[in-house]
């Protein structure tokens, strides 16, 4: 973003551009209009919806009644407890699941950068958690820790009679298992990427200079690697904020565990109460907003003086 | 011509039955198509609220669980049953049942099959069913075994929560938005259900328990009581046999020695969408769905108690209940339905919202308890704040 803002300043300053150029871009923007009026269609138009309904007080069930309310859904749902509880559980299990993730994506992604016999099917089997369905990955571990039906409370070392669900605590804990068994792939997926792109070369100077294998993973691995370690904590990030099957699935909020989704679902689905769920949403929105802001301006400018002669 | 009907699914095929039945009886009148709903009724709600809501014409007849009625009728979404319509299908049926089908003294559903929940227990560690929670927990207690409820936060909790603020004397809503909950005798329900939570004769699962883990409990052998809908005799029939020999059944226990207890009422009724392009067809079939002869089929494949008060006497149901049809029939006669308020769902999240989980309440001081409980169902009658 920022480079491509710079380029199109130098060009500004630059000698008028010429007639064919002028058609050239008047092409591009023609060729491209149809991904971009779909997009305003699929997204800024529900978006834009949202909004006006967060300011209204629409409900379903009660059609008669409604009408432009300002801001009262923003500030009965910043007022409430519950919206301040329920955003601290979602960035709780948002900072642990992705560093879980980036400790054992970055482990996975190094062995199928070295797997030498095998290679393909290495990276199909870890590729599987992510192939499945993130409902039934959830009913998977649910049934698994289920005190009546699951395996788990059998296993030696864990109490027989541990209901998982039932605390706030052990049901976080299953909760960010399940998340983290079915996301790393997709994190050691990015990973892997990143790797390849370091040029084998740099390696065997630094083992010419005797740098151990330690020091070649962070003088030159991590550093090289950092615009792709950024890139999959900025999705993952984004993604583990919205979290919202897994805890459906296992808990439904009970005891403490709801994330904001699960909270914007029940005024939305659940109640009916458009205008309140909208605003739940619009804010969830602006969360995702600012965790994108502050990656792709605090890291992105680090991202670009980690790429080599950048 | 085809009415479509929306219903939760049934595991014994009760409404494929039904429907063919009702199809074959009306002479090419109309098709009956069903359109199967998951068996949670929260999810059934989910998916029928937004068709709806979208005023989708594809909606003919609906099975509703009690607690929409208000709901639906007051967002205009049902037709009203009048004259003949309403005649037909409330002859005989419990005035309970009737009550949970009616909002603002009109009839908006057909009374399908009821459903209560009754207190089960061992025959061979208890002589007698206890009379009142408080003498089922010391008995639990000294046999050393479980109390198995309902108290997961979802529908369920609802249902045990209102059972006991109405087996207590008093009622949560005394009107649409009135608030009722009269202090002394709701702090005395609420004592209860945190005296039992707080107990040994919980269950570990206390917190996450519904009917399935209930059953699942009660079948496995350490639990002399349970508060369980008319399936769990078949279930433990089915599959704990030797506990179904020694499983008696007996009307919910009160709160309050002397007073009776208010079991909870459950069951579907059929109603006519408003959005139905064919409505006279679609007051006919569910006339032909809530008939007795129908209520019978879903006694025999899926064991649901029929809402009409005379069939108790039928064979098909002494079958379905061995001794116990009568305990099913006087228990839906001394239901408490749950409150009536097209607010129902802010109401129910609110309850359970502020009693889960149920050993959070003190039962030597459950005044915090009630406060929070009459703040959030004041809030939730009037739909205010989260939830």
């Amino acid at each position: 973003m920022e480079a491509s803002g710079a380029r199109m300043r130098l060009g500004r300053n630059r000698a008028p551009v010429s007639e064919r150029t002028r058609s050239e871009r008047r092409l591009g923007w023609l060729l491209c209009a149809p991904a971009v009026i779909a997009m305003l269609l699929v997204t800024a138009y529900p978006i834009g919806y949202a909004v006006v309904l967060s300011l209204q007080d629409v409900d379903l069930r009660f059609p008669e009644e409604g009408g432009f309310v300002g801001l009262d859904n923003y500030v009965a749902v910043l007022t409430s407890e519950l919206w301040w509880t329920d955003l601290l559980n979602t960035v709780f299990i948002m900072v642990v699941t992705v560093a879980i993730e980036l400790v054992l994506g970055m482990l996975i992604a190094l062995v199928m950068y070295r797997a030498i016999f095998g290679r393909g099917l290495v990276r199909t089997v870890v590729l599987i958690p992510y192939g499945i369905v993130t409902v039934v990955a959830a009913f998977a571990w649910f049934y698994a820790f289920n005190p009546d039906t699951g395996f788990v409370n059998n296993l030696p070392l864990i109490g027989d009679e541990t209901s998982w669900f039932g605390e706030r605590f052990s049901a976080f804990a299953v909760i960010i298992l399940a998340e983290v068994w079915k996301t790393t792939p997709f994190m050691a997926l990015l990973l892997l990427a990143g790797l390849t792109t370091i040029d084998s070369g740099l390696y065997e100077a630094a083992r010419v200079d005797g740098a151990n294998a330690w020091q070649r993973f962070w003088k030159i691995t991590l550093p090289l690697m950092k615009p792709a370690i950024l890139v999959a904590l900025l999705f993952r990030t984004l993604d583990a904020f919205r979290v919202f099957d897994t805890i459906f699935i296992m808990t439904r909020g009970a005891q403490d565990t709801e994330s904001v989704s699960i909270l914007g679902f029940s005024q939305l689905i659940s109640r009916l109460n458009l205008g309140l769920g909208s605003a739940v949403s619009v804010l969830i929105f602006l969360c995702v907003l600012l965790i994108a802001f502050v990656f792709v301006r605090w890291f992105g400018v680090r991202m670009a003086e980690g790429r080599p002669g950048a | 011509m085809t009415l479509n009907w929306f219903v939760g699914t049934q595991p014994g095929g009760t409404i494929q039955e039904v429907a063919k039945r009702c199809t074959e009886q009306s002479n090419g009148e109309y098709t009956i198509n069903v359109e199967l709903l998951p068996t949670d009724a929260s999810q059934q709600r989910e998916q029928l609220v937004r068709r709806l809501g979208a005023e989708d014409s594809n909606v003919d007849l609906i099975g509703m669980d009690v607690i929409w009625t208000a709901e639906f009728a007051n967002a205009g979404w049902l037709r009203e049953f009048t004259g003949e319509d309403a005649e037909r299908v409330t002859k005989d049926v419990f005035d309970s049942v009737i009550e949970s089908a009616s909002f603002e003294g009109k009839l908006y559903g057909a009374p399908f099959n009821t459903n209560t929940q009754l207190l089960w227990y061992r025959t061979d560690q208890v002589d007698e069913p206890p009379e009142t929670w408080a003498e089922m927990i010391d008995e639990a207690e000294r046999i050393g075994g479980f109390i198995q409820v309902q108290a997961n936060r979802y529908e369920g909790f609802t249902v045990w929560v209102n059972a006991m603020i109405e087996s207590a004397g008093t009622q949560i809503l005394s009107g649409p938005e009135e608030v009722d909950l009269e202090e002394g005798s709701t702090t005395e329900a609420l004592a209860m259900i945190g005296r039992l939570a707080n107990s040994p004769a919980a269950p570990r699962d206390i917190s996450t328990s519904n009917e399935d883990t209930a059953r699942l409990g009660f079948e496995a052998g350490d639990s002399p009581f349970m508060l369980n809908y008319t399936f769990a005799y078949a279930s433990a029939q089915a599959n704990a046999p030797e506990v179904a020999k020694n499983m008696g059944a007996a009307v919910f226990p009160s709160v309050v020695k002397g007073e009776p207890g208010r079991p909870p009422l459950g069951g579907f009724n059929i109603g006519v969408s408003s959005f139905s392009e064919h409505p006279d067809e679609a007051f006919d079939a569910a006339a032909c769905i809530s008939s007795p002869e129908s209520q019978l089929i879903a006694t025999k494949l899926d064991g649901l108690p029929p809402s009409n008060e005379t069939l108790y006497r039928d064979p098909v149901v002494r079958k379905a209940f061995p001794g116990f049809a009568k305990d099913v029939a006087d228990s839906v006669r001394a239901a408490a339905p749950r409150p009536t308020t097209p607010a129902y769902t802010d109401l129910s999240l609110a309850i359970q919202r502020s009693l889960h989980p149920p050993d959070s309440i003190n039962p030597d001081d459950p005044k915090p308890a009630y406060d929070k409980l009459y703040e959030a169902v004041s809030d939730a009658v009037k739909r205010e704040g989260l939830l």
